[in-house]
């Protein structure tokens, strides 16, 4: 009977330190980066100082701790300036996840907001988009994988698929050289800086940029048409306007 | 008697009701961008919050004072915008220009703007907002900026009109030096007839 018991606990503590380890954060070392974008004012070398990033996007059991903790962000208690009406319309009540919000998934139909409340309830921001970018040029084996041609493709391929199939749990590919998972292929996440991505009505015309519509030097364009993965991130994000969420939107932390 | 009673009970009886109104305003909608009550100091040095602004319509622009393209010209068209008021209408309208450059636009550099442009600071208010709040105060005003390598900005200059509980009613790109004649008609009809 005691034996019992001593298996049952000691199941719990794994379970308990798993799913602990699967909120932490990895080290990156940063450095010199070549973003896929052009900025006018400094070209394409960003420099991106050490940080830490979630390995895994935030899920949907998650961000059910959060709203219970933080109930201002309950979906039928939310300011409608921070969340649009379909703000976690995916859970079958407001802190109640249901069939369609299955808790090991990435929580998608969440605003910026929520997102940056989130990653700030943790003493964490959500990531910059330069952070996001470097991090997620490495493959499973590489820092930088983005020359190779066929990992470009099937970066394509994984963005070419329907969603019409169920959100896989995360985790469930194998993590990038950086032990970061889930930067491809499953949801696209927000950036801090989301609304930093200025460009022009067609970035895909190279030439003059439309100077007046934006005070300063002029919009970013971009540098390699190659990695189109980045073209559609950035397409996407600059559409969104903070109280926004989709289908495929969610999030991870940074910090 | 009675009358020194009722002396001391009406008075108390005011100044209850007017605390209880103080102490439960009617809620803010959900749609104000007064959710965001960011800490803001302005060109006096004053410490204000975001939505100590409510009670009032706003006209809300985000800048920052060493902007050498569009900015000058955001704050012609809000002059000429309040050049179109009557003054009586004028009286009604407060302006916000909230800085994108917090760390370098202090109330030294607010006051050093105002002054320059002449700005009626007994209506307009020029704010230094927290570094870590810009972000989200573009976000709900829905302001777009990016800071470039120069410690210039890329920016979207809107020209924002809030209503007295801080929501948006109408927004202006044209910010060339005159205001577009529909949100001058916008402001109008929130001001009411002078």
């Amino acid at each position: 009977m005691v034996r019992r018991w001593f298996i049952l606990l000691w199941l719990v503590m794994v379970v308990g330190n798993s799913s602990a380890a699967e909120r932490t954060y990895v080290d990156l070392p940063g450095g010199e980066f070549s973003s896929a974008l052009k900025y006018e004012d400094s070209g394409s070398g960003v420099r991106i100082a050490p940080f830490s990033l979630m390995k895994l996007p935030v899920t949907n059991a998650d961000f059910l701790v959060f709203v219970r903790r933080h109930p201002q962000w309950r979906r039928d208690r939310v300011a409608g300036v921070f969340a649009e009406s379909r703000y976690l319309s995916h859970w079958a009540g407001p802190t109640q996840l249901g069939p369609q919000a299955l808790p090991r998934q990435p929580v998608v139909w969440v605003s910026w907001f929520a997102a940056d409340a989130y990653c700030q309830a943790q003493g964490a921001r959500l990531p910059t988009w330069s952070q996001w970018e470097y991090a997620a040029a490495a493959d499973e084996q590489r820092a930088d994988a983005r020359g190779d041609r066929a990992w470009r493709e099937r970066m394509l391929s994984w963005y070419a698929q329907p969603s019409n199939h169920a959100l896989p749990a995360v985790g469930s590919r194998l993590p990038n050289a950086y032990g970061v998972h889930d930067l491809h292929g499953l949801v696209w996440e927000w950036a801090d800086d989301f609304s930093a991505l200025l460009v022009s009505s067609d970035n895909r015309d190279q030439g003059d940029p439309d100077r007046l519509k934006f005070c300063g030097a002029g919009a970013l364009s971009v540098n390699d048409r190659d990695h189109y993965a980045v073209l559609m991130r950035v397409a996407m994000l600059s559409s969104l306007e903070g109280a926004y969420a989709t289908a495929n939107l969610g999030f991870r932390c940074a910090r | 008697m009675r009358t020194f009673i009722a002396q001391l009970i009406v008075p108390w009886l005011a100044v209850s009701a007017a605390l209880a109104a103080q102490a439960n305003p009617a809620p803010l909608p959900s749609d104000s961008i007064y959710h965001l009550d960011a800490p803001l100091t302005d060109q006096s040095g004053r410490r204000l919050t975001l939505a100590s602004k409510r009670g009032s319509a706003q006209l809300v622009v985000m800048f920052y004072t060493s902007c050498k393209y569009i900015c000058p010209t955001i704050v012609d068209t809000v002059l000429d915008l309040d050049r179109k008021l009557a003054p009586a209408q004028r009286q009604q309208l407060g302006v916000l220009l909230i800085s994108l450059d917090p760390q370098r636009d202090d109330p030294t550099a607010l006051k050093t703007l105002a002054d320059k442009r002449g700005l009626d600071l007994t209506r307009w208010t020029l704010v230094q907002p927290q570094v870590a709040d810009v972000r989200a105060i573009a976000g709900v005003l829905g302001v777009r900026y990016r800071a470039l390598s120069d410690g210039e900005f890329n920016h979207t200059g809107a020209l924002v009109l809030l209503d007295a509980d801080g929501r948006i009613a109408a927004r202006s790109a044209q910010t060339s030096g005159e205001v577009e004649p529909q949100f001058m008609s916008s402001v109008r009809a929130m001001l009411g007839q002078p």
